[in-house]
């Protein structure tokens, strides 16, 4: 005649705990606690890790540079027969190839330099002339610090507009009021349009654009300076026709680097007899973005571990002080004809919705706390779903496991033991 | 061990009484030491009987009652229960045992504090299973009963000592069972209310139920139909109708 149903011995459970408003609050709120400080740490984190890899994707750690190289013995010959023209290079074609070819490819940035005279006002100075497309910012992103950078439509329009960097334009005693002005490169007159920042500290690190660089629409310099290089010297006159001077080749993400080194090596061997290019992959960046992901995942095992570890142990006991404090309520229920395994349920479910409850609301708190961050401190978080999913199943896991372990064990006890506990 | 012969005998006896105690003793370890708070106690109570447990304090009288209400187990000796021996019964079984046939009045209470009065009373009922409607029919009655119908909806901190006492014989009383185990029913009460819980006792005593009870006041001894004295976890001297 054990007439007593699972049910009952449930819904005991619940209205307990709205009988003990004060503790239920209590130990909620050590699970709340627990699990939203680890949501919200990790978020910390993960922006954190997010913005140093952004840092150094920005460098360029996930782009191929191509260059068009001269051929040792094509050089050679030109010495000699000085009047040939030399045809070497990457060709238009090679980028459309690329781009339709090499799987992971983002997109491609054609670039042409030249070497010319600068003269802006009464300044004077030697530029690397860079005609290229709009899209060389989105690769080569510095601060645009006046003006305007180029667009599509100075490319179709074959604009006379140029854009200077930083360093360019201090030698050449340029600034903002510099906007609008007119710079001659060789014969032909380019309105200043704007001023990028160039890459600090050059020379560490292998970046794409120079001090004094003047980026000018592809096409214009095509048509302005046409695709030949002349160059003169007392003894002999050389002439070269190079395509392109460079092809920048952004790829999907750092990991797509090396393979995608290799397709466009494989096919440019195909097409060029001679080998008249160079491929450069900023390893030293690729390296670094790789050890900081490794750095920022120890630092983010680290503030897991710990942060799951101090929650843990605010859980843990907060459950343990307040079932061992019923000891000898258990006592009580186990003297008037509770079995052990009524005393287990009834504490099941009390601490499983304390815990999960908890759990839930900590998700909550740990999600909104982030947002906060940065809309105040500016800080950049990011939520993952394993930190949820993390925080939650092992602060709702130690909750459930240290409220059952202490009712488990004052069940075990004699009744008059557990009598005398208070 | 006492031997084989007296187990085999004692069967016999327990159909006479309802409980039966042959050679019980029950040790404790405290620190290094072992202490014998009950160092061979046979006795058998027969159904109806209200027994007074008496001693000392450190005696082993309480010791001794909660072994009869089957809240502790002997360390070595039988407990014969109805003819079973509780050495062989399940923990289970001794819940349900307690559930169905005992009721306990401490001299402590020992209500639980945030349970309403209604609540603390229900608790047997609560466990055998009965509906909510048959819980509150009965608790109504129980109340009524010892005089604390008016109380319902309390806290036993709200309550005075003697409420909260009647309110323990109503939740001992809610199973119905045919033997109340009393320790020290009336250590924290005043002369005149514990002369009230006497009577109390004493009617369900005249309904038939087995009291036994544990107390070290001579006066409120002297409700019970018999007594055992204790020394030392021995049995000293036992007085009116007992089985030794």
């Amino acid at each position: 005649m054990t007439g007593l149903q699972i049910l009952p011995l449930m819904l005991m459970g619940l209205t307990d705990i709205l009988r003990h408003k004060l503790r239920s609050f209590l130990t909620m709120l050590g699970v709340v606690f627990g699990v939203g400080s680890v949501v919200a740490m990790l978020a910390v984190g993960e922006g954190a890790s997010q913005q140093a890899l952004d840092a150094i994707r920005k460098l360029g750690s996930q782009n191929i540079i191509l260059s068009s190289v001269k051929p040792p013995e094509a050089g050679a010959e030109g010495v000699q027969r000085s009047s040939r023209m030399n045809n070497y290079g990457l060709l238009y074609a090679d980028e459309t190839r690329i781009l339709e070819t090499v799987p992971g490819v983002v997109q491609t940035v054609p670039a042409r330099f030249m070497r010319k005279q600068g003269i802006l006002g009464s300044q004077m100075l030697e530029l690397r002339v860079v005609g290229t497309t709009a899209r060389w910012f989105e690769v080569v992103s510095r601060p645009l610090l006046a003006g305007r950078l180029l667009t599509p439509r100075d490319e179709v329009g074959r604009a006379t507009v140029c854009v200077l960097t930083e360093s360019g334009a201090r030698k050449l005693l340029a600034g903002r009021h510099t906007i609008g002005q007119t710079l001659r490169l060789g014969s032909t007159f380019f309105r200043v349009v704007g001023i990028v920042k160039n890459a600090e500290g050059t020379g560490g690190m292998q970046t794409p654009d120079r001090d004094t660089d003047v980026y000018i629409p592809m096409k214009t310099g095509i048509e302005r300076f046409g695709e030949i290089d002349m160059q003169m010297s007392a003894s002999s006159r050389s002439m070269e026709r190079v395509e392109l001077s460079q092809i920048i080749v952004e790829m999907r993400a750092t990991t797509d680097v090396e393979p995608g080194m290799q397709a466009i090596e494989a096919m440019l061997r195909r097409f060029h007899k001679k080998e008249d290019y160079r491929i450069d992959v900023p390893l030293a960046l690729l390296r670094e973005a790789e050890a900081t992901k490794r750095r920022f995942n120890g630092v983010l095992g680290s503030i897991a571990a710990i942060s799951l570890l101090v929650g843990g142990i605010g859980i843990m006991n907060i459950m343990l002080a307040s079932v061992t404090e019923r000891t000898q309520e258990i006592g009580i229920r186990r003297a008037i004809g509770a079995r052990r395994r009524h005393i287990v349920l009834q504490f099941l479910v009390e601490t499983c919705v304390l815990s999960v409850g908890g759990g839930i609301i900590g998700l909550v708190l740990g999600s909104v706390i982030p947002l906060l961050i940065t809309h105040l401190a500016g800080m950049p978080t990011v939520i993952r779903p394993y930190s949820l999913i993390l925080a939650f199943s092992i602060s709702a896991g130690i909750g459930i496991v240290f409220g059952l372990y202490p009712a488990r064990r004052a069940a075990q006890l004699d009744p008059v033991e557990a009598l005398r506990r208070d | 061990m006492s031997g084989t012969a007296d187990a085999a005998a004692a069967p016999a006896a327990a159909t006479a009484a309802v409980l039966q105690l042959v050679d019980v003793v029950k040790r404790y370890q405290v620190g290094q030491e072992q202490v014998n708070a009950l160092a061979g106690v046979s006795f058998g109570v027969r159904a109806g009987s209200f027994l007074a447990i008496m001693g000392a304090s450190g005696s082993g009288k309480s010791t001794l009652l909660n072994i009869l209400g089957c809240l502790d187990r002997p360390t070595a000796g039988e407990y014969w229960l109805n003819g079973v021996d509780v050495a062989q019964m399940s923990d289970d079984a001794l819940s349900d045992h307690r559930l169905h046939n005992l009721g306990f009045v401490f001299q402590s209470f020992h209500l639980i504090s945030q349970l309403t009065v209604a609540e603390n009373i229900a608790l047997p009922l609560f466990y055998q299973g009965l509906s909510r409607e048959e819980q509150h029919e009965r608790v109504l009655r129980l109340a009524a009963e010892v005089g604390v119908d008016n109380r319902l909806r309390h806290r036993p901190a709200e309550l005075s000592g003697g409420q909260r006492q009647r309110v323990a014989i109503a939740r001992a009383l809610a199973n119905n069972p045919p033997v109340i185990l009393a320790d020290e029913p009336t250590g924290n009460l005043d002369t005149a209310t514990s002369r009230q819980i006497m009577s109390l006792l004493t009617t369900l005593n005249a309904e038939g139920r087995t009291i036994l009870m544990v107390t070290h006041e001579e006066d409120i001894a002297g409700f019970a139909k018999a007594r055992i004295q204790l020394r030392d976890g021995r049995i000293l001297q036992i007085d009116g109708d007992i089985q030794s």
